[in-house]
């Protein structure tokens, strides 16, 4: 690793106005981005922790029914006390392993935007709003491609509110190696109609199914899909699968998605 | 360079660290406490798996300074008082359950984390709660069989 | 009754206290006073000419000692192969130098160029940054057919072509066996490919190097499976330092399956580098740098043919093999496609005619070398896969055709130059069958059905030629050195031992098993015997621990040591109680007069050898110390069956191992609970290769696996519990113990079962058209066969 000051504010406040320093860079919890520091892939001035801020952490439910989850809350934490709204609490606790889990955030892994990652999908899936220390942003509009968010510089997430659907589940299908998903499928069904999100597989990262979206919304069962089909134009081609093969795993994911919510 | 200071198997210690100390460099580096080893730079072997406050974490892929003012426990501090092995560690010499011992503190560190969670699991949830720490010697069979007997359960997994 | 004490019985490990408890004493756990820390400067490319490397920078950012390039060098030797192949035409192979640090050209992605010493390692990677390598870069040759082709940018170019050696076995036999195929009734052919695996010891290599110059003495702290080889290596061919003045200790070592036995670049530069610096110096290697610099294993593209007569007996077998050397003969490379495979052609079967051919190539990776198996997994695998194959083809059962060409009679001399002492196949078969419950699998087959799964049985039979090696016999083959075994047994005098031996252990549990077979032989608990080993200050020569050698071999010369020392006491013991040293007999540490009620215990005679006031001096020394060296008269031949049973998701392609059965014969067992281990790490090691595991290159030389991100190993819950068994023994029958080796067998005999299950599944679901599916059989590769 390069060097770099370290700072582990305990406020928000104080988090923002340490991450204005030039080059300054923020730690949640660390488990994607201290790997890249070690491969010397980023060069940091001041590594700003957000772990050490109360206000961040910990799980709500608010007044509209949302699920709000402090940003620097642990997978482990949201997979043990996300109890309204288990599709989540799930997905959470298939990221990495359990000490990744006792260690890494939500806020971390939605401002990394990994295009492999579980998160991305429950945010886009559920239609979640990221709070961030100025503004927030719905997921339709926060995920701007692989590693890419409508976060700014120094800009802090906050929060994640998620309304909880009627019904959902995510499938994930491992990247035998990495563990990430090589496919993951997160569907919601709302009052409002369904929501399918897909990682892993597109070169542009999270996305949302609109075809399978339309079809589940008028039909939620698993056949509803049978029809549909993924092209492989835009989908990640490497040595643990083809376009061809993410594309057919999307829609085999998605069915089981739908199987499993019920 | 800053100072940070923990608790480590009981013991306040503290130490100089720059930012990008790691835990476990602290640890092996700093206090000694060889036994938390390193085996990859990509957060994946669990070799490096210690305590922080109670939860199994990759020593490997925390800074020392995010540990202040932690309980840390290691493998040296998971003996009983009197030195001699906890039922964990007794039960990896028992069913053979380490070959060259190097991924070993790590997956005594998560074995204890996993049985204070969930004190009678599955063989199904023992391997799935492996998913973090590799082993290259013994195609984890003894290493389930010894977590199942730690656990209090018939061991009679497979055919011996 | 299971055994409670001695050879057979399940003792638990000595060994495992001090690494349960964070007291393993490995080589990153020193620190020498006043050590300097290493960071090399690596190839970025897989081949380039090297037009220069400026140092300046680097030399001048803090901390940093001194900067060594290929230019300190100069004048010092190259890391040597330790074995010579001679090709086909009786002409020995091309053998290019290996400097330690890149002279002229790079030649893998990984080569060093330059090392960065300063007093931190952090300080010494910085500086490493700031090394200017200036490279031309070269088309580099990757895939080993195109680097044979006519006008293939040449990876060395002093040799005539990219070519090591066109070897073939048994050379005389090639028109026989041509004839033989052309006549058959019914030939199936297989082309498949063993795909190259990075061994992953959990534990990266390290080295510290150390000199005394008051003294003139070397120290070299390295993660080595034979520290007495790398003394030998690196003194005499590298460094020209001799044995006296030169001491490797190998301490715990985190495993090595078969990646630490060679001699590396680094352990010559911490050695070298300490000696200019006259300050320890120290390198540790990253995960991400041991996947480009640890010997990789496998790698080889093979097209195999079997002949067979209209009942399925095996008339002859031909096979091609492209063996990858990568870009350097790593240390034993040249021996493993050749006589750790040919020699193995014959697998369990009366095949009257076998022909191997190899053409071992260079290419733009990193160097290919032994790992767990080496050769002989490559062997098992093509000639498994192709009888499922004919079995398939000729519609016979799979447990059928391999019965009908079992070797039945022993000794038993096999068409590619080995004669099996013993075995019995159709035992270990017997065995497998019922610990398996194959009668059972229609209705497990009936069961994944019903939840939308393909399930298949596969399996296959495997031998091995361990005990690795006599020396005589390998000489002729090539082999630079001798591999026999050293052990000094020192008895001391209020009755302990010490037991000094070559072998290394590095996982294997020779503290505990080995002191089992010493204190068995004498009749003294176990306690009493202490095994030494991993210092060539303190133990005798030795040539290491691979090749399941470690108890036929090494175990024997500790066997023949203590046989010496019993015979000495006997002489000492007939002394004290005035018999003939022919009347004495030893049990239970008492030595006794046959016919007598006279006797002395184990102590009075130790006691009386280093306090010989009652001795018969003028006919022996004082003291209780031998030495033995013993040199194997054969190979050991363990064998066995296994069997796996798979499921395929046929929507995802995803196999799941659902259960997995091997029934081993290892000869005479010591500690069945090691045994044990040692087969389910095997195991685990050969599902991985045939499910997860592939080291993958792009074109340009890139390693694409370069982390655990991409390479995938196998986890607990990749893995079944296992069904084993060992019941099956028929002792080895040219050494003391009747042990044949038991480390390597999972690893060689598991791929094929795996493969064969998968194929199965898919044959029984009407996917006809696939007969072979690549290692590893990942999701998409098997879904990818599904679709035709």
């Amino acid at each position: 690793m390069y060097a770099f000051d370290f700072e582990r504010p305990t406020t928000i406040a104080d988090a923002v106005k340490a991450l204005s320093a030039e080059d300054a860079q923020a730690l949640s919890g660390g488990q994607t981005l201290i790997p890249t520091l070690k491969q010397r892939l980023a060069s940091p001035s001041r590594l700003v922790s957000l772990t050490a801020i109360p206000e961040l952490k910990g799980i709500c439910v608010a007044d509209d029914g949302a699920l709000c989850i402090g940003a620097a809350t642990s997978h482990a934490d949201v997979a043990a006390e996300a109890t309204a709204y288990p599709a989540l609490a799930a997905l959470a606790g298939q990221i990495g392993d359990p000490a990744v889990r006792n260690r890494g955030t939500i806020g971390g892994s939605l401002a990394n935007n990994d295009p492999s990652a579980c998160y991305p999908a429950a945010a886009l899936g559920s239609g979640a709003t990221i709070v961030t220390d100025r503004r927030k942003i719905a997921a339709d509009d926060y995920f701007q491609g692989m590693f890419e968010t409508a976060l700014d510089e120094g800009e802090i997430i906050t929060e994640v509110r998620f309304p909880v659907p009627e019904k959902a589940a995510y499938i994930k299908f491992e990247q035998p190696a990495s563990r990430f998903a090589l496919v993951g499928v997160f569907v919601a069904k709302y009052a409002g109609g369904v929501r399918v999100a897909v990682t892993g597989a597109s070169e542009d990262g999270v996305f949302r199914w609109a075809e399978a979206e339309a079809a589940l919304s008028s039909d939620f069962s698993a056949g509803a899909i049978d029809g549909l089909s993924v092209g492989a134009d835009g989908m990640i081609g490497d040595l643990h699968g083809t376009p061809e093969y993410r594309a057919h795993l999307v829609k085999v994911l998605t069915a089981r998605a739908v199987a499993a919510a019920g | 360079m800053t100072k940070v200071s923990m608790t480590v198997n009981g013991k306040p210690v503290s130490g100089e660290v720059e930012g990008r100390t790691l835990l476990v460099q602290f640890l092996r580096e700093g206090q000694g406490l060889t036994g938390t080893h390193v085996g990859c730079d990509t957060s994946q072997c669990g070799a490096c798996v210690v305590h922080v406050d109670g939860k199994a974490v990759k020593s490997c892929t925390i800074f020392a300074a995010e540990a202040e003012g932690a309980e840390v426990t290691t493998i040296e501090g998971m003996a009983n008082p009197d030195g001699s092995l906890s039922t964990i560690q007794q039960a990896f010499q028992d069913h053979h359950g380490l070959q060259c011992g190097f991924c070993t503190p790590g997956m005594v560190m998560s074995a204890a984390a996993l049985l204070a969670e969930n004190p009678k699991p599955t063989e199904a949830e023992i391997r799935d709660y492996l998913e973090g720490n590799i082993c290259r010697c013994t195609g984890y069979h003894n290493i389930v069989k010894a977590i199942l007997a730690a656990s209090g359960q018939d061991v009679a997994v497979a055919a011996e | 009754m299971p055994k409670d004490h001695g050879i057979g019985a399940s003792q638990k490990r000595r060994e495992d206290v001090r690494f349960l408890t964070g007291r393993g004493r490995y080589t990153d756990d020193i620190n020498l006073p006043g050590q300097a820390h290493a960071c090399f400067v690596r190839s970025q490319v897989a081949h380039g000419r090297l037009n220069g490397v400026d140092t300046a920078a680097a030399a001048a950012m803090p901390g940093v000692i001194r900067v060594f390039t290929g230019a300190d060098f100069e004048g010092v030797g190259g890391l040597p192969c330790g074995w010579q192949v001679t090709d086909r035409h009786g002409q020995p192979m091309q053998e290019p130098g290996h400097p330690v640090l890149a002279q002229g050209k790079v030649r893998h992605v990984g080569d060093p160029i330059a090392v960065v010493v300063a007093e931190t390692f952090e300080q010494a990677r910085d500086a490493a940054e700031m090394v200017d390598v200036d490279i031309t870069e070269l088309d580099p040759v990757i895939d080993m057919k195109a680097a044979l082709a006519d006008g293939a940018p040449k990876v060395h170019d002093d040799l005539s072509s990219n070519l090591c050696y066109d070897w073939g076995f048994v050379e005389d036999n090639r028109a026989a066996v041509d004839e033989a195929i052309r006549n058959a009734h019914h030939v199936t052919t297989l082309e498949l490919v063993n795909n190259r695996l990075v061994p992953n010891a959990m534990e990266p290599r390290v080295a510290v190097g150390d000199y005394n110059f008051a003294t003139d003495d070397s120290t070299l702290y390295t993660t080595s499976q034979n520290p007495h080889v790398i003394r030998l290596l690196m003194g005499a061919f590298v460094l020209g330092i001799p044995e006296h003045k030169l001491r490797v200790v190998a301490p715990d070592v985190g495993g090595g399956f078969g990646s630490k036995i060679f001699h590396y670049a680094e352990e010559a530069f911490c050695t070298f580098a300490a000696k200019q610096l006259r300050r320890p110096v120290k390198w540790t290697c990253q995960r991400s740098e041991s996947f480009i610099t640890d010997a990789h294993g496998r790698d080889h593209v093979t097209k195999i043919e079997l002949a067979l007569d209209k009942e399925g007996h095996f008339q002859a077998i031909r096979t091609e093999t492209y063996a990858n050397m990568g870009a350097y003969l790593s240390t034993f490379a040249p021996s493993v496609p050749t006589w750790l495979h040919g020699t193995l052609m014959a697998g369990n079967y009366k095949t009257p005619l076998i022909y191997v051919n190899v053409k071992a190539v260079f290419t733009n990776t990193v160097p290919v070398d032994a790992y767990r198996g080496a050769g002989r997994p490559e062997a098992t695998f093509q000639l498994e896969r192709v009888i499922d194959k004919a079995a398939r083809e000729m519609g016979i059962d799979p447990v059928e055709i391999r019965r009908r060409n079992f070797i039945t009679e022993f000794p038993y001399a096999t068409p590619v130059a080995v004669e099996y002492d013993t075995g019995d196949y159709h035992a270990t078969l017997d065995k497998l069958l019922e610990i398996a419950d194959v009668a059972g699998f229609d209705k497990r087959r009936a069961e994944s059905a019903k939840r939308g799964k393909l399930r298949g049985l596969g399996l296959n039979c495997y031998i091995e030629a361990c005990g690795i090696a006599p020396s005589q016999l390998v000489g002729q083959l090539g082999a630079r050195a001798g591999l026999y075994e050293s052990a000094t047994v020192r008895v001391n005098a209020t009755g302990g031992l010490v037991v000094m031996t070559g072998s290394h252990s590095h996982g294997q549990g020779h503290e505990t098993s080995f002191a089992q077979v010493v204190a068995d032989m004498i009749g003294i608990d176990e306690n009493m015997v202490e095994i030494v080993h991993g210092d060539t200050a303190n133990t005798p020569m030795g040539m290491g621990t691979y090749g399941s050698r470690s108890l036929a071999v090494g175990g024997s010369a500790m066997v023949r040591a203590t046989e010496k020392i019993i015979a000495k006491a006997k002489k000492i013991a007939a002394h004290l109680m005035e018999a003939s040293p022919d009347d004495i007999e030893l049990k239970d540490g008492r030595f006794s007069v046959a016919g007598t009620d006279k006797s002395v215990a184990w102590g009075d005679v130790t006691l009386a050898a280093y306090v010989p006031h009652n001795y018969p001096l003028e006919e022996i020394e004082p003291g209780l110390e031998e030495t033995a060296f013993y040199d194997p008269s054969n190979f050991t031949y363990p064998a066995g069956a296994y069997a796996c049973e798979v499921e395929v998701d046929p929507d995802t392609g995803k196999v799941t191992i659902c259960s997995f059965a091997a029934a081993d014969d290892f000869g005479n067992i010591v500690n069945p609970m090691i045994v044990d281990g040692q087969v389910h790490g095997g195991l685990g090691q050969g599902i991985g290769q045939a499910l997860l595991e592939g080291a993958a290159y792009d074109e340009s030389g890139q390693l694409l696996t370069g982390s655990y991100m991409d390479y995938a190993m196998p986890r607990a819950g990749d893995l079944p519990s296992f069904t084993i068994d060992h019941s099956c023994q028929t002792p080895c029958t040219h050494n003391p113990l009747g042990v044949k080796g038991c480390g390597e067998a999972g690893a060689i005999g598991s791929p094929p079962a795996v493969v064969n299950a998968v194929v199965d599944a898919l044959q029984r679901a009407g996917h006809s058209n696939v007969t072979h599916i690549d290692m590893p059989l990942t999701p998409s590769r098997v879904w990818a066969a599904m679709q035709g």
